[in-house]
């Protein structure tokens, strides 16, 4: 069967398997819609957790991103695990035992306080709109090259999938398709990596295959070839090459990890499970999942970077026939030719494919001796590392159908997620929190659809039209988040003397303060030509790029809602036995409001 | 309404195990993080350390720290539990209800 019917089989089985899910998994109450009426199992918990919180941008980039950044990449896999440590510790159980629906319904009931309430709306709006349409693009591209439909098809499928089951299961549906989805995505990730490090180092398990001796005789370690082979060609050293100054990759890491524990879309799937003992260890089995595909993804970086050298150096380097000659390259690199992503010139007109470090000044010097005129892959986008990997190793066709289905589930569970909490956050923190109290279950339920079928469709649009700003933006989602949502769920939970004035004027502070650094750096709004300072290391405060900001923010933040908590009233007696009562395990019963 | 007795107790110790694991959580991402080049002189598994924390070691590490807090916390529950309310049976807190 050719490869792209077969695509069509598995990724419609899927699809067909989410909808199934989806009509059985009906929410018939608000309680079902917001928070899966609160009896999901932690284990299960911990799987929809860890598909939810794996993105497009895990699947398919992160690889990628450690093939080119070896050990400087370990900034993105630290701060993007290290925050479940947070979230277990710090908020999980303590949201969990105060039992609501929403975070700003947290916010708003713990600083006693509606402008509270709101301020926390637009920081989660803002936080999940900027991640939701990177998201959205993510569909829409892995639709168009997987099924060959055209962007705008792809996206319109995913949302009018999204748009069913999410607006009929709510949170509900979302967390059973969720689960499945992290079914399909774990092992189309995890079976190509293992038949590749069969082939490389004849261990299956690519966390083992990673620290093996190569397969090919040589007597080397996997890793201490790669750095043979990359320093020969002028790259940076692979196991300890960093992308950004030691403080600047601190402060990073750290933006991350506040924000990872910030995110309200993963902080409200703990609002599912039965009792506070439960999200406690949801938030652990999350982070087993998360680290099948994270400890994987190491591997699969290292084994294809070396693979993909393998296969452009044949020979010794600087010898005439030691490069592959351009008319033999393998099926795989002219299919990702066609799509823009891979791009070959000859620049020294041999007909050999030369791919080295040119910047290398040392490297330079010795290719002008061997006739070499430059690096002649001119583009290797790092997007194709995961995509590519099944047919570099030469797969058979169900493993590439697999990984599109894999991709699609990544984007698509994440999503559900993000539009879930933007359209709680206006159904009922805005609706039946402040504009309309009366309002009666069944109309609330119907808001929560509507919202929800409004959050869709602005999603959509924004993924049709993308602001110039889509694709840097998701570390600045997590900036958003850790400067505004974390530092006041940490204050309303471990500062009993947190009061409302502190709590607002700290979430606007850190929010304003992350903005206007990444607006002074990149635009304002993102508009080239309106940010006052250049986007360029001596421009940066200390050294640190406008994507790690975050974690500053959060400090700002900090800082102000104390200093204003200790000039203001401390908080009525109601309040502090709230904080009291969230801080003991007893009687943490269904998210019942 | 003044804390407990037990109630203190319970979140005295909640918050020092939180702490300590907090700091270990910092060395093994922040300071392993620092001084990676140092730790890539030792070899674990045939991985230079310093990478091996960034590959597998600290996931490893926090899966840890989050299975130490959660049996310490299911632990101290229960007995916060007997101490609070000794009347009550010894189960664990009902699924649901007050």
């Amino acid at each position: 069967m050719d490869l792209k019917t077969l695509t069509y089989i598995v990724v419609g089985a899927t699809f067909a398997l989410y909808l199934g899910i989806a009509f059985w998994a009906r929410a018939g109450s608000t309680g079902e819609f917001y928070v899966a009426g609160g009896g999901i199992h932690p284990i299960a918990n911990g799987m929809a957790t860890g598909a939810d919180w794996m993105s497009a941008a895990s699947f398919i980039s992160m690889a990628g991103l450690i093939a080119y950044n070896g050990y400087g990449a370990s900034l993105f896999l630290m701060g993007w695990t290290g925050g479940y440590v947070l979230l277990a510790m710090l908020l999980a159980p303590y949201l969990r035992k105060f039992g609501k629906f929403t975070v700003p319904e947290f916010i708003g009931d713990r600083f006693y306080s509606n402008t509270a309430r709101i301020v926390a709306v637009i920081c989660l709006i803002l936080a999940s709109i900027t991640y939701v349409i990177g998201q959205m693009k993510g569909v829409g591209v892995a639709f168009s090259r997987f099924l060959e439909v055209d962007y705008d098809t792809g996206l319109y499928i995913g949302m009018a999938l999204v748009f069913f089951y999410a607006t009929l299961g709510g949170m509900k549906g979302i967390t059973y398709t969720q689960i499945a989805q992290y079914v399909v995505l774990i092992f189309a990730y995890t079976i190509p990596a293992m038949f590749i490090s069969m082939n490389l180092t004849g261990n299956p398990l690519p966390q083992l295959g990673l620290g093996s001796t190569m397969a090919d005789g040589s007597g080397m370690t996997l890793l201490a070839k790669l750095n043979l082979v990359v320093t020969e060609l002028g790259f940076k050293e692979y196991t300890t090459q960093t992308m950004a100054g030691r403080f600047d990759m601190f402060v990073y890491t750290m933006s991350l990890m506040i924000g990872t524990a910030g995110l309200p879309h993963v902080i409200v799937r703990f609002f599912t499970v039965p009792k506070v003992s439960d999200a406690r260890s949801s938030a652990g089995w999350a982070l087993v999942f998360i680290a099948i595909l994270y400890t994987t993804a190491p591997a699969v970086g290292a084994m294809a970077r070396l693979n993909l050298h393998a296969t452009i150096q044949t020979g010794e380097i600087g010898s005439p026939e030691g490069n592959l000659s351009y008319e033999a390259r393998p099926q795989w690199f002219k299919n990702w030719e066609k799509t823009g992503l891979l791009k070959f010139e000859d620049k020294n007109g041999d007909g050999r494919i030369q791919y080295y470090n040119d910047a290398n000044p040392e490297m330079a010097k010795k290719a002008e001796a061997f006739g070499w005129k430059g690096n002649e892959m001119v583009k290797v986008d790092r997007d194709i590392i995961v995509l590519a990997n099944p047919e570099i190793a030469k797969l058979p066709h169900w493993v590439i159908a697999l990984v599109a289905a894999g991709g699609l589930a990544a984007a698509l569970s994440t999503a559900a997620g993000l539009l879930l909490a933007i359209s709680s956050a206006i159904s009922h923190d805005l609706l039946k929190g402040v504009f309309m109290k009366g309002i009666s279950e069944k109309s609330e339920l119907r808001a929560g659809r509507i919202s929800m079928a409004g959050a869709i469709v602005v999603a959509g649009y924004l993924g049709l039209n993308p602001p110039g700003f889509a694709a840097g933006t998701v570390a600045i989602a997590f900036g958003l988040a850790g400067a505004s949502i974390f530092p006041a769920l940490m204050l309303g939970i471990f500062y009993k003397r947190m009061n409302k004035e502190g709590a607002i004027a700290g979430m606007i502070a850190g929010i304003s303060v992350t903005m206007l650094y990444v607006f002074q750096h990149k635009g304002i709004l993102f508009i080239k030509g309106t940010e006052f300072l250049g986007d360029l290391g001596p421009n940066w405060f200390l050294g640190i790029q406008p994507n790690a900001f975050g974690a500053i923010g959060a400090l700002v933040n900090f800082g102000v809602a104390i200093m204003v908590a200790k000039m203001t009233t401390e908080p009525p007696q109601h309040i502090q036995d709230l904080v009291e009562s969230i801080r003991t395990p007893r009687g943490a019963g269904g998210a019942t409001h | 309404m003044q804390p407990r007795p037990a109630q203190r107790t319970y979140w005295q110790r909640n918050t020092r195990l939180t702490a300590a694991l907090l700091c270990v959580w910092f060395a093994s991402t922040f300071v392993a993080g620092y001084f990676a080049d140092e730790l890539n002189h030792f070899t674990l598994f045939n991985f230079p350390f310093g990478f091996y924390l960034f590959a597998q070691g600290s996931l490893l590490i926090y899966l840890i720290i989050i299975g130490i807090y959660v049996s310490y916390m299911n632990r101290l529950d229960r007995d916060w539990v007997r101490e609070s309310a000794p009347g009550e049976p010894r189960t664990r807190f009902p699924a649901s209800g007050e």
